[in-house]
């Protein structure tokens, strides 16, 4: 147990110094840190949010909407399949998952089964693994002369995992726009985004450009029909629907139900200023092919009013008043400076393929996230010194070697938590002060052994010898236990848990590594130079 | 140099002798918690029941009466201001409305008492939590407490014998069923890092337990025709002063986060200084006890010394 070869010993001081290596850049200034060549390490401990202040919001995309448009686009292709290759039909309705359609005469039946096989696509997902091409439909002849087409679980799976991709990216646009600094935005579970920020402490804003979908369409307005005539029980005409305008009171108007120009079409919005009122106003821009069109039916119908719908919402229904050729136009609403500018972010940005609602927000000031890392330093730094104290009281050279394991220890869990560039966060500062007082065991178990083992006669170095292999099972057995309940703590966890799980089990891993081998090693140095030894000091 | 023993090597207190004693003030403390708890419940935070939950921090001392009434003016139902730390500084619960389903009603009303507190105060921090997550995470924790301890019976079975397993993990019951006693008693917070502390409890209960148990193993097999209980009386005085030195660095270090650690982590380290108190104690005058009473396996002739 005492005998040390060179190669180990060799070994060990390299493991350190890799440790010190990996710990250093926590301790440098910034500037010196950037300027370290590539091949030293420079990665530092990532303050958790809880610690430098910002703010943590869970998102959940609604893909059920999506799935519920795509059964509704399923709808229109049936009908517009069948009747492309004139096959009669009835009962073209939605049911669960899918859409049923009977066909009416059953000469047609064969005709009509390979139409709706052809609406079949196959799945394209990233997702997939396999080379095997799966359909998007699934076209069954349930009865008689229905048909039920099926959406597969494959799409299903493809189409969310899309909408969230392209969700993800519309946030992280939006974001950007705000100005922070590196925001992680990542997707959680199947349907879920995790979207942070630091250094936000006041995400309103944040939270109100997430929350909405910003479909902008652009609309004629119905003027058959009032739309306080509408609004209290009349029948909209055919084609047109019924919309309210965000001004209080609202304002209700029937538009036409098919859009003049899709705000998919817009390329850039930007915030202007009336010249006449000094009004802010949002200036946008269509593709060509959306000017085109936007110029085509401006110019047909001057003098009446359209309307600029944004989430099923009437932000402006000006009249027009000359046709709008050259691609480009102006809403002017009732606008703060603020708001038109939100709402050049999120046209610029482009709409969310899905509502999103807000799930968790956790966000931290600056103030609080520095007094804790304050807090938290002077409260380690203490409890440190208590501990080293104690150890030395209680077991004299023999603790002073401890101290050493547990100096050590520290500087390889900053190590490893720089090397994985992990989160420190504040419950991670209380999993290393935990680590102070719980490291010390394995060696209090070896020291209380050789104690033992003294008193029961033994010579020195027997002693110590037996002591550290007696002990070595019970540290293991002690130490699996708690691993145990770190590894769990870790899957149970969110981000500060989080934190604090993959301290407890570093700390772990480290403490038995540098209490059985580094004090080991440093008791066997200094027999080395004692001889041998009449009493033991601890 | 003279050094400090806390325990004396030689040290022969009779923990066996007085089981009875322990065991029935154990069960007790247990029934005892157990009845607090359906009778109290626990004051979950807001991340077991949903809510809102805002830190604030003022220039001077904070009038609370003043403080509820301007937010009571808000209409945000259920509002709950309590003192945090210092008397500067507030702690305000908004709780869950009915039939919330996401986080976005509570939404506004966190931007009304901003609006409200930006004249005189800093707020700190912010936590809202939606009912569906709340929903998750006590789900989740549960899970994850009975994972831990389920994981841990098998481990023991698996290096020991069952009669160890259940000893062991009927301590960490019983040091679970205080903690969560304890704070259903005094009502404080009960949130995800409590939950984290009582894991790490279990950990470290187990730990203690499991170094008794390894020299009540090494004992078995060293006297072979020592009557059970002195056997098992040995083992703990032997490991006692093991025992305390590490229960009094973890404390110190514990201690330490308790009272400049800030008030954020406050609720943690309590639970935990809690947990090594109840931890220690059950793993000498429970967990070994229970050997007693479940009997053990005495030839150990076949199996390696290790």
């Amino acid at each position: 147990m005492l005998h040390f070869s060179n190669f180990k010993i060799t070994g060990i001081v390299l493991l350190l110094l890799l440790g010190v290596l990996f710990a250093f850049p926590n301790f440098m200034r910034e500037e010196t840190r950037l300027s370290l060549p590539g091949i030293i390490p420079s990665g530092t401990l990532n303050l958790g949010l809880d610690l430098q202040g910002g703010s943590h919001l869970l998102l959940s995309v609604d893909t059920d909407t999506v799935q519920r448009e795509r059964l509704e686009d399923l709808t229109s292709d049936i009908r517009l399949a069948l009747r492309g290759a004139r096959v009669g039909y009835s009962n073209l309705s939605r049911v669960n998952g899918g859409v049923s359609v009977t066909i009416r005469d059953n000469d047609d039946m064969e005709k009509a089964a390979s139409v709706l096989q052809g609406l079949a696509q196959p799945v394209t997902s990233s997702v997939l693994t396999s080379f095997e091409q799966r359909a998007d439909l699934l076209v069954e002849n349930t009865e008689g002369r229905t048909f039920v087409l099926l959406i597969t679980e494959d799409a299903i799976a493809a189409r969310n995992t899309r909408t969230v991709q392209q969700s993800i990216e519309i946030i992280r646009r939006r974001v950007d726009e705000l100005g922070t600094t590196e925001p992680t935005i990542q997707r959680q579970g199947e349907k879920r985004i995790l979207v942070q920020v630091p250094g936000l402490d006041d995400p309103e804003r944040l939270k109100a450009l997430l929350g909405q979908t910003a479909k902008m369409n652009f609309h004629l307005v119905d003027q058959t029909v009032s739309g306080y005539d509408v609004m209290n029980g009349k029948r909209p005409p055919t084609g047109g629907r019924l919309v309210y305008t965000d001004t209080e009171p609202q304002v209700p108007y029937v538009i036409r139900r098919r859009a003049m120009v899709s705000g998919e079409r817009l390329v850039d919005a930007s915030v202007g200023f009336d010249p006449q009122t000094n009004a802010p106003e949002v200036n946008f821009r269509f593709d060509a092919l959306g000017g085109r069109k936007f110029g085509e039916v401006t110019q047909a119908n001057v003098g009446r009013p359209f309307a600029i719908v944004l989430d099923d919402k009437i932000i402006s229904a000006p009249i027009i008043q000359t046709a709008i050729l050259g691609g480009s136009g102006r809403i002017t609403g009732n606008f703060s400076v603020e708001e038109a500018n939100d709402l050049a972010i999120l046209l610029r940005a482009g709409a969310l393929p899905a509502p999103m609602s807000i799930l968790e927000e956790r966000t931290v000031g600056p103030g609080l996230g520095a007094d804790s890392v304050a807090a938290g330093r002077i409260a380690l730094i203490v409890g440190f010194i208590a501990v080293i104290g104690f150890m030395i009281i209680s077991y004299s050279l023999f603790g002073l070697f401890a101290n050493v394991a547990l100096i050590a220890n520290l500087v390889l869990i900053m190590a490893v938590l720089s090397g994985l560039q992990a989160t420190l966060t504040l419950p991670g500062i209380a999993g290393i002060g935990l680590t102070v007082g719980m490291a010390v065991d394995a060696n209090v178990l070896i020291f209380e052994r050789i104690r033992e083992e003294l008193a029961s006669g033994k010579n020195p170095i027997i002693a110590i010898d037996m002591g550290y292999s007696r002990a070595l099972g019970t540290i293991l057995d002690a130490n699996v236990t708690t691993l145990l309940a770190a590894i769990i703590l870790f899957q149970l966890g969110s981000g500060p848990i989080r934190g604090f799980a993959i301290t407890l089990a570093i700390g772990i891993v480290t403490s038995v590594f540098t209490a059985f081998v580094l004090t080991r090693l440093l008791v066997s140095l200094w027999l080395r130079r004692q001889g041998k030894p009449e009493a033991l000091p601890i | 140099m003279k050094t400090l023993k806390l325990v004396s090597v030689n040290t022969s207190i009779g923990f066996i002798r007085h089981r009875t004693v322990a065991m029935a003030l154990s069960a007790v403390l247990v029934v005892g918690s157990i009845m607090v708890f359906l009778a109290n419940g626990l004051n979950f935070g807001i991340d077991f029941r949903g809510g809102t939950l805002i830190e604030a921090s003022s220039e001077s001392a904070v009038d609370l009466a003043e403080l509820r009434g301007r937010l009571g003016a808000l209409d945000l139902g259920e509002v709950q201001i309590q003192e945090f730390g210092k008397e500067t500084d507030v702690l305000i619960r908004i709780a869950e409305r009915e039939g919330a389903t996401d986080a976005s009603n509570y939404l506004s009303a966190v931007g009304r008492v901003r609006a409200e507190l930006s004249s005189d105060f800093d707020v700190r921090r912010v936590e809202i939590v939606g009912p569906q997550v709340s929903a998750e995470l006590i789900q989740t924790g549960v899970m994850a407490v009975l994972a831990a301890i389920a994981s841990m019976l098998i481990y023991i079975w698996f290096r020991f014998e069952w009669q160890f397993s259940v000893g062991a993990v009927l301590a960490l019951v019983h040091d679970v069923a205080l903690t969560i006693g304890l704070f259903a008693l005094l009502q404080l917070d009960f949130n995800l890092s409590i939950l984290a502390a009582i894991l790490t409890i279990v950990g470290y209960s187990m730990n203690d337990t499991v170094v008794v148990y390894d020299r009540v193993r090494e004992n078995l097999r060293k006297y072979k025709k020592m009557g059970l209980a002195e056997l098992l009386n040995i083992a703990i005085n032997e490991t006692l002063s093991r025992t305390v030195m590490t229960s009094v660095t973890t404390m110190l270090a514990l201690l330490a986060l308790y009272i400049l650690g800030g008030e954020v982590i406050r609720g943690f380290t309590f639970a935990m200084i809690w947990g090594v108190i109840v931890g220690t104690y059950s793993s000498i005058f429970i967990a070994s006890p229970l050997l007693m009473m479940l009997g053990v396996k005495r030839d150990w002739s076949g199996t390696q010394v290790d």
